[in-house]
């Protein structure tokens, strides 16, 4: 009963907030909308017996990726005004193509097809199961190799965000490493008298 | 009593917002890597919700792999948006259509 | 005939075809290197001892000796379709008494050629390649009659129609020349085709190329009675298959109506206008009709055809002879008519007198062009009759050679061409044929009074008549040299005493076929057989004969009148022309055949081509049917197409979610 009005709350406030991150004109404001639907999706998460994955939400979505994307906004100075022009003539065509997407979706998922195979009722685990040693327990044995790729992928990204966006700075100086190691004796050692 | 169809209503939903987003949000390239990021969030519930139903830990084990993969893309989107900002003075997405054929 | 044990030697029969190929290959490929000496001398020497051997051969098949064997096989198939038959191609010879006597033919004249070319073809440039095509022809033409089966046949066949195109176009930097050649071919592809036609006919109802298989199996094909019908028209298949074959050997040898390509093939050098234009290729034709005997004897209905062609060509060419003024053009029209003359006689079954005409006619043929290519030498080129006269003086070899040969060809006897002629127009009188045969009959006899004029016109023109030569021409007027003259002599010597020596000596025209000469390797019907005939009617081959033939008279008035008109330069001949000039006209026209076939054939063809290119090419694909044409079309899908990479990232999105949108849908309405 507790689990279905938050259950509500937590849903409804989500789409709400995804409402805004669409309609609001001010880049800042999409932001700020868009961190508190990650919060009740976090709460959505805790509802489903995912509390790793809800604080992992919040700690890492919200606490690193939207702050990137603030830290961008304000950099680039978004010219607030010019926005949101041309909203209606483009509104028909997506907004049709939108609805029947979710209209097919909720026929698909109320279809019950979904949960064919489901439990009839799940009994929440509670504090018999720790989901973050779950986790772990799979994480690094049976998905290791995922791991593995995840953490090399967030290193190329890490390595192309750098590489893309590096300035050399012309009064700075740089080393040189490639022309350091060609260097010959000759180049650098000159006999003068003996 | 919450069952599996409801969470992939909200999701349906989220993903429909996100898309509308797409369409409409023309002249910011940044809301539409936050409409992304909607869709993202709806396919994440989808998945956790699964694998609550379906007691099967993996769905919670992709999140986590979709969750790694949109952040680095978020971070080169950005970094990409950042460079042509600084060429263009502009991140409006009809300017950004060189690569016409 | 009996076969005796006498086996000829492998060796020697592949050597005779293979000297001239050997040196044919050597001269061609290294003559630019090869100096003219070596060139000629290698050519040359292959050629005589090829002759030799030939000779050889002929003296042991006179004894008997025989060959029959294949030596490869070129290609096996197996049947497909319907036909149970196996497609086996092999390559071998047979060597008869028909075989020798076309082998002493062609050799001798060959090496008498070669001879000849040295001097005549002396400082041309091309001297080590035209050396090099005549003695690849001797090999063609060794293997045309050599050979065992039909391939090998059709191989030789087209090997020399393709050194006749080669040789017709040698001097290709002149104009007329390429187009002669180009003539020739094309017009002796129409006959090859239906040629080939015949020939597969024949592998689709005998199973086989061989000779000995196919004509063993005739009667009994005969028996069986098969016959095609197409459109409403009935025809026996072995009607069918000789006439497919005669038009091939109309193509080659020039009878009506695929002459037109040979007074054109006068643009080539005059030692192969001796040698293939007269002596060899263009009687290969005749040789086929008389190596198939056992085929074309079944099909009355063929041999009417091969006589009306062979009679209207003869008629039909002397009467274009008569007017000419070229020298090469006069002897050329001469040659079809002779042609003709040859299978006329195969058409009322006389094969072994048509051989016989065909071995006379190489020598005094290929001796007038020989001689008329020493007065062309003489003369600088000049070629045309009008331009000539008084050159006795100057020329006296090349008269009394030029003088024989005449009198051989107009069939004076006792001069070669008087036998086998003579033989011919009997056996065309004696034969029964209906309407064809009464033509034919008169066709022959007018040609001989025809034949006779134009030979004797051109004769006086040259040799007496009036001073007509042009001034610088003049101080050039000599005699040929020695490298020109002997092959003449020798030549000469064969025009005197080759008839003489056929029919007395080889037994050429025994009415017995089986008998005479040629033994097996000519097949005549005892129904047909026209010499059976002349000789039941009891007059007999004695010398004496022929003072009581008409052809004899007619010959002699031919001359006669030739004679009175151009001994001396008289008023005659323009009177005869003006007595009707438009006949003049016509017959120097050569009966505007070419000129009716640029109107039917040429310009057809022409429109044709015409047509695909303007409407079909331009129009449907550059320009009409799609608007603009399918190359603009394609452009302007392809601009369309392109409007879809717009380079807006919202636009590719749009279209992912209209994927996904229809992928759902898809699968909904599957469940």
């Amino acid at each position: 009963m507790l689990e279905t009005v938050f259950f509500n709350l937590f849903a409804g406030l989500a789409i709400v907030s995804g409402i805004g991150v669409v309609l609001s004109r001010n880049t800042m404001h999409s932001v700020m909308f868009l961190i508190f639907c990650f919060f009740n999706a976090s709460g959505l998460f805790f509802l489903l017996d995912a509390e790793f994955l809800g604080i992992i939400l919040i700690l890492i979505y919200v606490g690193a990726v939207m702050v990137l994307f603030m830290f961008v906004i304000m950099m680039l100075e978004v010219n607030v005004a010019k926005l949101k022009e041309g909203v209606v003539q483009y509104l028909p065509v997506g907004g049709v193509i939108a609805v029947l997407l979710l209209i097919e979706f909720v026929a698909a998922a109320s279809s019950g097809v979904f949960t064919q195979g489901t439990k009839a009722s799940t009994a929440h685990l509670g504090q018999q199961v720790n989901n973050t040693a779950e986790i772990g327990q799979i994480l690094y044995t049976k998905y290791l190799l995922g791991f593995e790729i995840a953490a090399i992928i967030l290193l190329v990204a890490l390595v192309g965000a750098i590489v893309l966006t590096i300035r050399e700075r012309k009064d700075a100086k740089y080393q040189n490493i490639t022309a350091q190691v060609k260097v010959r004796r000759e180049d650098r050692v000159r006999k003068v008298r003996m | 009593m919450v069952g599996l169809s409801q969470y992939l209503i909200v999701a349906a939903a989220l993903f429909s917002l996100g898309v509308v987003g797409l369409f409409l949000n023309r002249k910011n390239v940044i809301t539409i890597l936050m409409c992304v990021e909607l869709i993202l969030l709806a396919v994440n519930i989808n998945l956790v919700a699964f694998s609550h139903f379906l007691n099967d830990l993996s769905g919670q084990i992709f999140v986590f792999f979709v969750l790694t993969v949109a952040a680095c893309e978020v971070a080169v989107g950005l970094a990409i948006l950042v460079n042509f900002h600084r060429l263009r003075s502009s991140i409006e997405t009809e300017d950004i259509n060189t690569l016409q054929g | 005939m009996q076969e005796t044990a006498i086996m000829l030697s492998t060796t020697e029969l592949l050597a005779i075809p293979g000297l001239p190929l050997l040196a044919a290959l050597i001269v061609g490929l290294f003559g630019w290197v090869l100096k003219e000496q070596l060139s000629h001398t290698i050519t040359s020497g292959s050629v005589i001892l090829s002759a030799l051997l030939s000779i050889h051969v002929f003296m042991q098949v006179l004894d008997g000796a025989s060959f029959y064997g294949d030596f490869w096989t070129w290609m096996i198939s197996p049947g497909f379709g319907a036909n149970p038959h196996e497609f086996i191609v092999p390559v071998g010879m047979m060597i008869d008494r028909l075989t020798a006597i076309m082998m002493i033919v062609v050799t001798v004249v060959s090496a008498c050629v070669h001879i000849y070319t040295i001097g005549y073809m002396h400082g041309d440039p091309g001297y080590s390649r035209f050396f090099s095509y005549i003695s690849g022809f001797t090999f063609s033409m060794l293997v045309l009659v050599m050979g065992n089966n039909f391939f090998t046949l059709f191989f030789g066949w087209e090997a020399v129609g393709l050194v006749s195109y080669l040789l017709i176009g040698f001097w290709f930097k002149r104009e007329s020349a390429i187009y002669a050649s180009l003539k020739a071919f094309i017009v002796n592809r129409v006959g090859d085709f239906g040629f080939l036609i015949g020939v597969l006919a024949i592998w689709y109802y005998f199973g086989s190329f061989d000779y000995k298989t196919v004509f063993g199996m005739v009667p009994a094909f005969v028996q069986q009675g098969h016959v095609l019908s197409f459109m409403g028209w009935e025809m026996t298949a072995v009607t069918f298959i000789c006439l497919s074959l005669f038009v091939g050997a109309i193509g080659k040898s020039g009878q009506v109506p695929l002459h037109v390509w040979l007074p054109d093939s006068m643009e080539g050098p005059t030692p192969i206008s001796a040698l293939i234009h007269a002596a060899t290729m263009v009687t290969a034709g005749v040789f086929m009709v008389a190596r198939c005997s056992p085929i074309f004897e079944f099909s009355d209905t063929a041999l009417a055809a091969v006589t009306l062609v062979g009679a209207i060509t003869a008629w039909m060419c002397a009467t274009i002879g008569l007017v000419q003024n070229d020298i090469k053009r006069v002897i050329a029209y001469s040659t079809c008519s002779q042609l003709g003359y040859m299978f006329v006689a195969c058409g009322v079954s006389a094969y072994s007198v048509a051989i016989f005409h065909l071995m006379t006619h190489a020598f005094f043929k290929a001796l007038l062009f020989l001689a008329a290519g020493s007065v062309i030498h003489a003369v600088m080129a000049n070629q045309d009759l009008r331009n000539m006269g008084q050159l006795r003086k100057y020329m006296p070899i090349t008269y009394i050679t030029m003088l024989i040969a005449g009198l051989a060809l107009a069939g004076v006897p006792p001069f070669a061409g008087f036998w086998s002629k003579d033989l011919i127009i009997e056996a065309t009188m004696v034969r029964e044929m209906g309407w064809i045969g009464d033509f034919a009959s008169f066709a022959v006899l007018s040609a001989v009074f025809m034949t006779a004029f134009y030979t004797f016109r051109m004769f006086f023109l040259t040799f007496h008549n009036s001073d007509r030569v042009p001034a610088e021409v003049k101080s050039h007027v000599h005699e040929s040299p020695k490298v020109i003259t002997i092959p003449l002599m020798i030549l000469a010597t064969g025009a005197l005493a080759a008839g003489a020596w056929g029919v007395l000596g080889l037994d050429i025209a025994n009415p017995e076929i089986a008998n005479g000469y040629f033994g097996t390797s000519l097949f005549v019907l005892d129904a047909h057989n026209p010499l059976m005939m002349i000789a039941e009617e009891g007059e007999g081959n004695g010398w004496y004969h022929f003072i009581f033939t008409a052809p004899f008279w007619l010959a002699m008035g031919g001359i006669g009148l030739a004679y009175a008109m151009y001994y001396r330069e008289t008023e005659l001949p323009a009177k005869m022309v003006a007595i009707s000039p438009a006949l003049h006209r016509f017959l120097l026209n050569k009966w505007y055949w070419d000129e009716l076939y640029e109107v039917v054939f040429i310009r057809s063809a022409q429109r044709l081509g015409n047509f695909f290119w303007k409407s079909a090419d331009l129009g449907m694909i550059d320009k009409g049917l799609i608007h603009g044409g399918i190359i603009d079309s394609i452009a302007t899908g392809a601009a369309r197409m392109r409007q879809m990479q717009s380079g807006f990232v919202y636009h590719y999105a749009f279209a992912m979610v209209i994927g996904v949108f229809g992928m759902l849908t898809y699968l909904l309405l599957k469940a």
